[in-house]
């Protein structure tokens, strides 16, 4: 029996164990690396993916629970960085090692989605989810902010 | 200096070459084929860094590959860790070599003895030494290959060399205007020999090195396809997770895996020299496999060890005299005579690195190679480990180096790499090890736990004229390089405190080597880290002793040294030191010299004293590294290794108890996060000394600044970190 869902975009079916997270069969069942395994535990974001729209850590969501959904990763987000987020992390050069940035983009992404223009405040709500060792956290807001002028045609 | 050229067949070589000598180099290169690949052979250590003329060629150091579609890949012979080196390099490539930005790629070298690190004598990145060591002999590399490319065309338009330029990836004939571009004149320039002392370029000519430039690898970090150690995939790879004695230093004494092996997914169960793998078809059953196990341990030496015992024994050994780092004048004596006294001791615990991007390594182990891919500070390690594990030659390990998920050290270390390659030669087949997040911050080679006693004597005008530290705590080197350590002492331990630059005429620091049970290792800025929180903490504790302002006494102490002067006032007029603060709001300042930087950062906190918590506001830095390739690389680096000594100040502990860490992820290992980031503002002074480093050196002065901005609000000085409610009363 397999788990069927909406992946980027594309009807996707694994069969897999159904406990199993989403995280690990993106990552292992699909060899979809772009979310990033962090602490297993929903405590740092570095697996955030969109699932229905909404900013999920995938760490922790079992693949049953899935079913049925759409799902957004990092590769799906666009297909040539166009994004307003990711064309705003690159104007704003934030990213350091860059292991985090995936997650920190996607809930980047979902925060824009619904608050075009987030306050420092709305920011600091969605963003301190999501750890950077790097301490790249300056930048990330700012290119949020920048990400919500590019959204806006500004 | 030597220059190695040559013409290179394809792409296959340099991924695959293992373990190049010079000779070996220069054979595979001429092997046939299009584009030109140039070499430059480094002087020995230590002499690129001094700036003095190099006297012996050791290496070849930087390769630099023209394709005919006028493509140039600089290979990258450091870790990307975040520092930004492959931006760097390429700026200074681009600009030597008057290369189209776009036209760069970068690839990471593999393990080879040509790409030893000139500082290290090994290939490794560390110590803040990338642009130190690569920036002269890569300018000189993209010299002279401009030269030659020059000469090539010049023959062909049949006029001098000096009726020709270059720009973007081409050469143009300045009187005409023709233009060809570099790959359309390679195979004809790697024939010519490599001029001995190329023309450099005027730094007023620099389009890219000390101006603002983007990172080079920001699209493939935006995008998910930048390539880690955790994202290698190998046909028929199979995915490991190990159960390691939870004490430092246990054994297995007995395991059962029965459990373990009817977890969907896994296919075996296998002891290894760190504890009991399980090896299954993807990352959560091997996960799962291995909470399955029963173990039985031998937890040996450590089974009662626990931060009490670690503290009682650093008293004790206080209590003794230590081996002398520094000594200037005599201390002792000079103290008897002083007016005022301030007599005092600190303490710092354990921090975990906690790299974004858990331990992980894959291997290939096969009878006639291994292949390794490893997220790693120090390939040559790593070639070694491999070797001798698997009986092989180093040249038959190749290691091939992805980008780093954050480093700080961490990556210098090989027991990830040990596992992977154990597990892939019991395996019989490509293996991937991850760490979870609890066994990366349960097994890492921790900042040392430190215990530090000062004494200072002030004169009657507040002067300090004599200092004594005394300094307990483990030595990274002794394990790390062994042979660096004599008569007890490790630079790496003292530095931070027998480096400072103040004016004290009678001043000591002894060091006790103090083995606690807890392996350490290096932690960004190393000694540093702890050191330099330490002594500007008591400078301010000095300060109040003498009735002067803080930065004000710290100024008067640096008639020596103007760039430590010249960062401290930089950093105070930035600041506004001496405008007054909004209500509420409290400032303090701390300079620290490391990895040949200088570093002043002033913070500004608040206090909310019936919560008890501290939020550091702004933090205003000014940077001394010399003269530099990219300054916003500079900002960046300063502006997390804020973060990074902000996390250490406010939460960092890893405390043991029955010989266990107790922490074990982020809910009680917490960082700092997006809503408790200070505006940063960084301030770099233009000069020509140096270079100094820039990955490590904006981590030590940011606890000191907020613990003496908090000594600045509430009278009591912070003598223990991390900064606790009782510090905030």
């Amino acid at each position: 029996m397999g788990t069927t869902f909406t992946l980027n975009g594309k009807s996707t079916t694994v069969d897999v164990d159904p406990q199993m997270p989403l995280l690990w069969v993106l990552r292992d069942t699909l060899e979809m690396t772009g979310t990033k395994f962090g602490c297993g535990m929903a405590l740092c974001g570095a697996c955030t993916v969109h699932i229905n729209g909404e900013a999920t850590r995938s760490c922790i969501t079992a693949i049953s629970s899935v079913a049925g959904k759409k799902i957004t990763t990092i590769e799906g987000l666009s297909t040539d960085a166009s994004h307003p987020v990711q064309k705003a992390w690159i104007e704003e050069d934030v990213p350091q090692c860059g292991y985090c940035q995936s997650g920190q983009i996607m809930s980047a992404a979902a925060l824009l989605a619904k608050k075009p223009n987030p306050t420092d405040a709305d920011i600091d709500d969605a963003m301190s989810g999501n750890i950077c060792r790097c301490g790249t956290y300056q930048r990330i807001r700012k290119a949020i902010h920048h990400a919500a002028s590019l959204q806006a045609g500004k | 200096m030597l220059l190695g050229i040559a013409a290179r067949r394809n792409e296959v070589a340099m991924a695959t070459v293992s373990c190049l000598d010079r000779r070996e180099f220069l054979r595979k290169s001429v092997a046939g084929g299009a584009g030109l690949v140039i070499g430059v052979y480094l002087p020995g250590k230590y002499e690129a860094l001094a700036g003095t003329p190099p006297k012996e060629p050791a290496a070849i150091n930087a390769w630099v590959q023209i394709a005919p579609d006028d493509t140039t890949t600089l290979v990258i012979d450091k870790s990307e860790m975040g520092q930004g080196i492959n931006t760097a390099l390429a700026m200074i490539l681009a600009d030597e070599l008057d290369l189209d930005w776009k036209k760069i790629k970068t690839e990471f070298a593999p393990a080879a003895p040509v790409y030893f690190n000139p500082v290290f004598g090994l290939q490794g990145t560390g110590g803040s030494t990338s642009i130190r060591g690569s920036w002269e002999p890569l300018a000189k590399t993209g010299a002279a290959a401009r030269e030659m490319l020059i000469a090539t065309a010049a023959k062909r338009w049949n006029v001098e060399p000096s009726a020709c330029h270059t720009e973007n990836s081409a050469v143009v004939n300045t009187a005409s205007g023709k233009r060809i571009g570099y790959g359309a004149l390679v195979e004809e320039a790697a024939k010519l020999p490599v001029p001995a002392s190329p023309k450099r370029k005027d730094a007023k000519d620099y389009k890219y090195v000390g101006k603002a430039t983007k990172r080079i690898d920001s699209g493939i970090k935006v995008n998910g396809t930048a390539p880690f150690g955790i994202d290698v995939r190998r046909p028929k790879m199979l995915h490991a997770a190990v159960a390691r004695c939870p004490v430092f230093g246990g054994t297995v004494k007995s395991f059962d895996g029965t459990k373990a092996k009817a977890v969907r997914g896994v296919k075996s169960v296998v002891q290894i020299s760190t504890g009991v793998a399980v090896v299954a078809d993807n990352t959560w059953s091997a996960m799962e496999g291995r909470n399955a196990l029963q173990i039985t341990w031998d937890e040996g030496p450590n089974a009662k060890n626990s931060s009490d015992a670690i503290h009682k024994l650093y008293q004790g050994r206080m209590e003794q005299t230590g081996v002398i780092a520094r000594k200037d004048g005599d201390a002792d004596a000079a103290m008897g005579g002083t007016a005022k006294k301030v007599e005092t001791v600190y303490e710092v615990p354990f921090l975990a690195h906690a790299t974004m991007e858990p331990m992980n390594c894959t291997a290939d182990v096969r009878a006639d190679g291994c292949d390794i891919y490893a997220p790693t500070q120090f390939q040559t390690f790593a070639q070694m480990t491999g070797a001798k594990i698997t009986g092989l030659k180093p040249e038959q390990v190749r290691v091939h180096t992805t980008y780093l998920g954050g480093g700080f050290g961490r990556r210098a270390e090989l027991d990830f790499i040990v596992e992977a390659v154990e597990l892939s030669k019991a395996a019989g087949a490509p293996v991937q090890v991850t760490w979870s997040r609890e066994d990366d911050m349960q097994h890492d080679y921790y900042r040392p736990a430190v215990l530090v006693k000062l004494w200072a004597g002030l004169d009657d005008k507040g002067a300090p004229v004599a200092w004594k530290t005394r300094i307990v705590g483990p030595s990274i080197m002794s394990r790390f390089f062994p042979g660096s350590v004599k008569n007890g002492l490790d630079d790496s331990a003292t530095e931070g405190i027998a480096t400072l630059k103040y004016d004290v005429p009678n001043f000591l620091v002894e060091y006790l080597l103090t083995e606690p049970g807890v392996p350490v290792g290096f932690w960004r800025s190393v000694g540093n880290s702890h050191n330099g929180y330490i002594a500007e903490c008591f400078v301010d504790e000095l300060a109040k002793a003498a009735g002067k302002d803080p930065f004000e006494f710290r100024r008067g102490l640096l008639s020596k040294d103007a760039r430590q002067r010249g960062v401290l006032e930089l950093a105070a007029e930035k600041a506004g030191w001496s405008k007054p603060l909004a209500a509420g709001r409290y400032r303090g300042i701390a300079v620290v010299e490391s990895f040949g930087s200088y570093v002043a950062e002033v913070a500004e906190i608040s206090i909310d004293r019936k919560a008890h918590t501290v939020q550091v506001h702004r933090v205003v830095a000014a940077v001394d590294c010399g003269r530099h390739v990219n300054p916003e690389t500079i900002r960046a680096q300063i502006e997390g290794g804020v973060i990074y000594g902000l996390t250490a100040a406010l939460k960092g502990e890893i405390t043991i108890a029955n010989g266990r860490v107790e922490q074990a992820n982020f809910n009680d290992y917490d960082v700092v996060r997006m809503n408790e980031t200070p505006q940063v503002e960084v301030h770099i002074v233009e000069s020509n000394d140096g270079p100094g480093g820039i990955g490590e050196p904006g981590t030590p002065p940011i606890a000191p600044a907020v613990c003496n901005a908090i000594f600045a609000a509430t009278g009591k000085p912070v003598r223990r970190l991390p900064i606790r409610a009782e510090d905030l009363a």
